[in-house]
């Protein structure tokens, strides 16, 4: 057991994927809680996708992947938020039409290359032990940034969040929350890309979020639930991906669905062993 | 914010033309005398029209509102009523007219409005327990780099303790009955300690008991000075427990005393078909609280429209 542990850690790729990965597991589940509350998962999916354009373009200039990647997803947010307005659609409409745009641009750039796109497939599909250490250091560096907005606006985008004309009427920059916000969950995704891959990585925002939603019906604990659970697969999920020689993306979000799922079985509150009036024992 | 003497709505309250019994009769067709109320006025609307899209709901409004008014607006559905709200709270900006709120244009005095959605606008299953309601109330008045302190926490205690919901501090919202979710809101208002409540919808479906409640609280709070705005579709809770009441049916159809709403014509022009009138003078309203139009379209539109 303990050699299964230890055996990894010996190598510094596994050092550097371990932190990685719970860079992601933690920034994803922090943004997550409000992702999921905010039911805005098909946006982060759509976000996820849409960076696809920038990370190939970015290949093939030779510039990092973070920048490329960032930019097509911090515009394809705004634009979301753009064309929704504009149009007149509703989010989800508009949310479809740019995702899939910008990642049909971006398999259209892919098939230009020629000639070994592994790299490339990484993105798609994650593969956190190939991760060097100055990418390490500019994931550290952008996850720390959403880490630290979040935790300074913790409370303006909770009211935000549960009541929007409340607090627009009290007085808080609403859109410019939902803006930024978009921003986050765009950085948040740039930070997890490659952990998890572009086509995966919705989970990490969700899935956390969603368990610990199943365990408590308090914001407070919700948050360092998430935090806590994204963290915690996100180590488990990579010593599977090691022993198993399988992605990261695959081992991570697969262990994170296998314990949302054993949650929402053997909760007391949901599961099939639910106690009737189960809302007076979750308020507890 | 939190001494009485030093709000300047407390002191327009002294103001000899405060007391509504002095000012005249139902001000039918809302003429106000521009001049004088908009200085003593702590909501003052001119001319407003207002809509979402390109339907109005709102047109040519113009009302004053004293300080320490208790105020109904009442009116059918679909008569506007939420949308003067959000028109006064700075969420939706009017097409045309000037409006002030506070002596400022809308939304310049947030933290000093406390505006309550309906019941229906509120995720009930969010992961908030009462006591986190309430203490957002305190939130705008901290900025984003303060925590909650002793000082907001009292507030938030006093202000579950006035709406008597001390003991349910801890319980999610979702597992309130539709008395106490309205008890939890009037108390996150409270908490924030404003000049200006803008209330929607603050007693509708609930027993008769909290409503009693809930309108005492209201009578303190205009009593101190504050105004208190609250639309109602209850016109029984209009005529016996507000001061004033404003009848709105798209237009101001009265503005004045809450005696005015048991005049049979005005209520046959504010609710047209909705109004049966028997003779010997009972009149019945078949008016329940519906959307029939369905709510969320204002709420999607208030991001464009939010004054900034």
């Amino acid at each position: 057991m303990t050699d299964w542990l230890l055996e990894p850690l010996q190598f510094a790729f596994f050092q550097r994927a371990l932190v990685a990965a719970v860079l992601a597991g933690v920034t994803c589940a922090l943004v997550g809680s409000y992702v999921v509350l905010k039911g805005l998962a098909f946006i982060g999916d759509a976000i996820a996708h849409a960076a696809f354009p920038g990370v190939v373009a970015a290949f093939v200039v030779g510039a990092p992947y973070v920048i490329g990647g960032g930019l097509a997803a911090f515009f394809s947010a705004i634009a979301i938020g753009w064309v929704s307005r504009r149009g007149r659609l509703r989010v989800d409409t508009a949310i479809g039409v740019v995702f899939v745009g910008a990642f049909a641009l971006g398999i259209l750039m892919f098939s230009r290359i020629e000639g070994f796109v592994g790299e490339l497939f990484g993105f798609l599909l994650g593969n956190v032990l190939a991760i060097s250490a100055e990418t390490l250091v500019s994931l550290l560096l952008l996850g720390g940034l959403v880490i630290a907005i979040v935790l300074l606006l913790w409370k303006e985008l909770l009211y935000a969040t549960f009541d929007p004309l409340g607090a627009a009427a009290a007085g808080l920059p609403v859109s410019k929350l939902d803006y930024l916000f978009l921003g986050l969950i765009a950085v948040t995704i740039v930070v997890s890309l490659q952990a998890v891959g572009i086509i995966l990585v919705v989970a990490m925002l969700v899935t956390p979020a969603a368990t610990a939603q199943l365990l408590t019906v308090r914001f407070s604990r919700l948050v360092p639930g998430a935090t806590a659970i994204g963290a915690a697969t996100a180590v488990g999920g990579l010593y599977l991906s090691y022993w198993l020689d399988a992605p990261s993306g695959a081992t991570i979000v697969l262990l994170q669905t296998a314990v949302f799922l054993a949650v929402l079985l053997l909760n007391p509150r949901t599961g099939l062993f639910a106690r009737r009036n189960a809302s007076d024992a979750a308020s507890a | 914010m939190s001494q009485p003497g030093e709000d300047p709505a407390f002191d327009r309250h002294a103001h000899p033309h405060a007391h509504p019994d002095e000012r005249r009769l139902p001000t039918v067709g809302a003429a106000v005398e521009a001049g004088h109320a908009r200085a003593h006025a702590d909501v003052w609307l001119s001319q407003v029209s207002a809509g979402y899209g390109d339907r109005p709901a709102l047109e040519d409004v113009s009302i004053a509102i004293e300080a320490g008014t208790l105020l109904a607006v009442v009116g059918p559905n679909g008569a506007g009523k939420s949308t003067l709200l959000k028109v006064m709270a700075g969420l939706l900006r009017p097409w045309r007219g000037r409006v002030e709120v506070l002596g400022a244009p809308p939304g310049r005095e947030a933290a000093r409005v406390a505006y309550v959605p309906q019941a229906e606008t509120v995720d009930w299953h969010f992961p908030v327990t009462v006591g986190d309601v309430v203490m957002m109330g305190r939130y705008p008045l901290l900025g984003p780099l303060r925590r909650p302190g002793r000082h907001d926490r009292r507030h938030v205690d006093e202000a579950l303790e006035q709406v008597r919901m001390s003991d349910h501090r801890n319980r999610q919202i979702g597992a309130l009955s539709g008395g106490q979710r309205r008890r939890v809101f009037l108390a996150r208002a409270l908490a924030a300690d404003p000049a200006l409540y803008l209330l929607d919808e603050p007693v509708t479906g609930i027993d008769a008991t909290t409503q009693e409640e809930l309108m005492d609280i209201l009578e303190v709070e205009a009593r101190r000075g504050r105004t208190v705005i609250a639309t109602t579709h209850d016109l029984a809770c209009a005529a016996q427990r507000f001061q004033r009441v404003a009848m709105l049916n798209r237009r101001v159809v009265a503005h004045g005393p809450a005696s005015l709403v048991l005049d049979g014509e005005l209520l046959a022009r504010t609710y047209g078909g909705h109004l049966l009138q028997l003779p010997g003078g009972t009149v019945l309203l078949d008016d329940a609280h519906h959307h029939d139009q369905p709510a969320g379209e204002g709420e999607q539109h208030y991001h464009d429209d939010a004054a900034p």
